[in-house]
């Protein structure tokens, strides 16, 4: 705990912004939809972990609540995602979402 | 309050609907306490009923305030034409009740939308509507262009949750603070000064609700996502979440960061002029009327950015207001007409299918002739004067060069809604056969009509606010 207690804010705001940065990269560079979901889930990590360390630092409980809600959302919306993504596999018998082209200009 | 929890309600006793089997109890059910929900809010709108332990600022986190109110009876008005004019996608589809309900859990995501005073509550809110949207947009299970919808709208809609939640935590991290009051009281206090947190914190959130009303730049889903979903869910995409998408995007300012538009003009300014342009200039090479419906919307959203902009002036949220009622009224009329002939040509919404729909329907191809007209701004109907209240707000606060571009961009959409309008006039039809129509539908229809052109000579929906 000692340790914890002992990292400045800046860190965790910098260790942050990577994850998010690496989840939001991801998504806009994977072909893969599955990983692209893993990617999305980075992002929303990042927000729960930083609300978590401000939280502290502010010593107000209310964004620990609050990253109990975007769990619950985040789970909500995994498992419509993945039923989404079944249906397409189901039709395109793959997950690559270059394969998605009906709709175009 | 009273309105979340009827329609909570409802949408449970859908549910409940589905197992107990008395489903063909169910519409009638559901269009009475839709009616019922429209009648308390509008009473409670009068104070005939006042719950104050309930509206004031539910555990600080809904504010029914009068914004809200209104707010809740224009998308409740919304809802319950769309119940009545798609009452048929309900009996089609084998799992009708599913889809029933998730429409009413979306109106309870689109009613937090309107009323938060908390940002936990707009992002639940945004979620709540965005979820069932993204099952709706795939209902058509078998159809690969649904399917493709489906994937793209959870994707990229996903997507800007990350970004919208990342903006939230940036903002708390330098508030200290969910309520958008306290946020407010430490934004406007004189030592206040501008962090780069704060700042990131700011355009995330901004882009992240461009995103959701489907303003140009973050409009790639919208003309992908319109056009493969159900012609039903895409009227209500259209009309219900995007109303309450742009009254969430200026309540945010409205209560918890009032100085963020002057402080930010010119990325509103950017919003707004290439939403303009690209709405309306992409939108005269369509040929399919849903796509074409898309980028009009992308358009008017643009014209709704404007009241952001100058949203403290006194009559920048009526005429946020009057435009949102204009606009979905239009849209929701447009649509069914859309709907009945796609259904009459096999599917086939490409403008040809409205060729020569005056000798096939009369009434079909007045509804519609009017709409397109009303949404290219032609002056006796509503859409004009949607149009003239912002431009009217632009140009007493000196944008003049902004209300020049505004014109320009909406003759190019002239330019389109006059192709759907001489399509239905001049075009010669595959078909001859006429188009029959339910007694209530032609009700429907000379309702929406009346409504389109009574708006905007009659000053009520503008002052209602």
């Amino acid at each position: 705990m000692e340790i914890i207690k002992g990292i400045p804010l800046t860190s965790y705001i910098l260790l942050c912004s990577i994850l998010f940065s690496i989840g939001a990269i991801g998504v806009l560079y994977r072909r893969n939809a599955l990983v692209i979901f893993m990617c999305i889930e980075l992002m929303l990590n990042s927000s729960n972990l930083l609300l978590v360390a401000f939280s502290r630092y502010f010593s107000d409980t209310n964004a620990q609540v609050f990253v109990f809600f975007i769990m619950a959302v985040a789970a909500a919306e995994v498992s419509v995602g993945l039923a989404i993504l079944m249906m397409v596999y189901r039709n395109t018998k793959t997950t690559d979402i270059d394969a998605l082209n009906k709709l175009k200009f | 309050m009273n309105e979340i929890i009827i329609v909570a309600g409802l949408g449970i006793l859908t549910l409940l609907a589905e197992i107990f089997n008395f489903k063909k109890l169910l519409m009638p059910v559901i269009i009475a306490g839709l009616g019922a929900t429209l009648l308390i809010s509008i009473l409670e709108l009068q104070g005939s009923i006042s719950n104050s332990a309930m509206d004031a600022n539910v555990l600080s986190m809904l504010d029914f305030d009068r914004f809200a109110k209104c707010f809740v009876i224009l998308l409740t008005v919304i809802a319950l034409f769309w119940v009545l004019i798609n009452y048929n996608y309900f009996l089609d589809e084998s799992s009708r009740a599913d889809h029933l309900a998730l429409i009413l859990f979306a109106m309870v995501g689109g009613y937090c939308m309107v009323s938060y005073s908390n940002f936990v509550m707009l992002f639940l809110g945004i979620e709540i509507l965005s979820i069932p949207m993204y099952v709706l947009a795939g209902s058509k299970k078998n159809s690969l262009r649904s399917n493709e919808a489906a994937l793209k709208y959870f994707l990229m809609g996903s997507f800007a949750t990350g970004v919208f939640l990342f903006g939230i935590t940036l903002i708390y991290g330098t508030m200290g603070s969910f309520y958008v009051y306290d946020v407010r009281a430490k934004t406007t206090a004189t030592e206040f000064a501008l962090t780069p947190m704060f700042t990131v914190g700011v355009v995330m959130l901004i882009s992240a609700l461009s995103f959701k009303v489907s303003s140009a730049p973050f409009h790639f889903w919208a003309p992908d996502v319109y056009s493969g979903a159900p012609t039903s869910v895409t009227s209500f995409m259209a009309t219900f979440v995007k109303t309450s998408a742009i009254a969430a995007f200026i309540r945010l300012f409205y209560t918890a960061l009032p100085f963020v538009p002057d402080n930010f003009s010119r990325i509103f300014v950017v919003l707004i002029v290439s939403s303009l342009f690209i709405g309306n200039i992409i939108a005269v090479f369509q040929t399919n009327a849903k796509r074409l419906m898309a980028y009009s919307s992308i358009s008017h959203v643009g014209f709704m950015l404007i009241a952001i902009l100058f949203f403290t002036q006194a009559t920048g949220v009526k005429a946020l207001y009057f435009y949102a009622a204009a606009y979905s009224i239009t849209t929701l009329a447009a649509f069914m007409v859309i709907k009945i002939v796609a259904e009459q040509s096999e599917g086939n919404d490409n403008i040809s299918a409205f060729n020569g729909l005056v000798k096939r329907n009369p009434l079909l191809a007045g509804t519609l002739t009017i709409a397109m007209l009303s949404m290219a701004g032609i002056p006796p109907l509503s859409g004009f004067f949607a149009k003239y209240n912002m431009l009217f707000i632009a140009l007493s606060q000196g944008y003049f060069w902004l209300v020049i571009l505004a014109i320009l961009a909406s003759l190019v959409g002239v330019y389109y809604y006059f192709k759907i309008v001489i399509a239905i006039f001049t075009g010669v039809s595959v078909s001859t056969s006429s188009i029959q129509i339910s007694f209530a539908q032609k009700i429907i229809l000379i309702i929406l009509t009346l409504l389109i052109i009574g708006m905007g000579l009659n000053g009520w929906v503008f002052e209602m606010i």
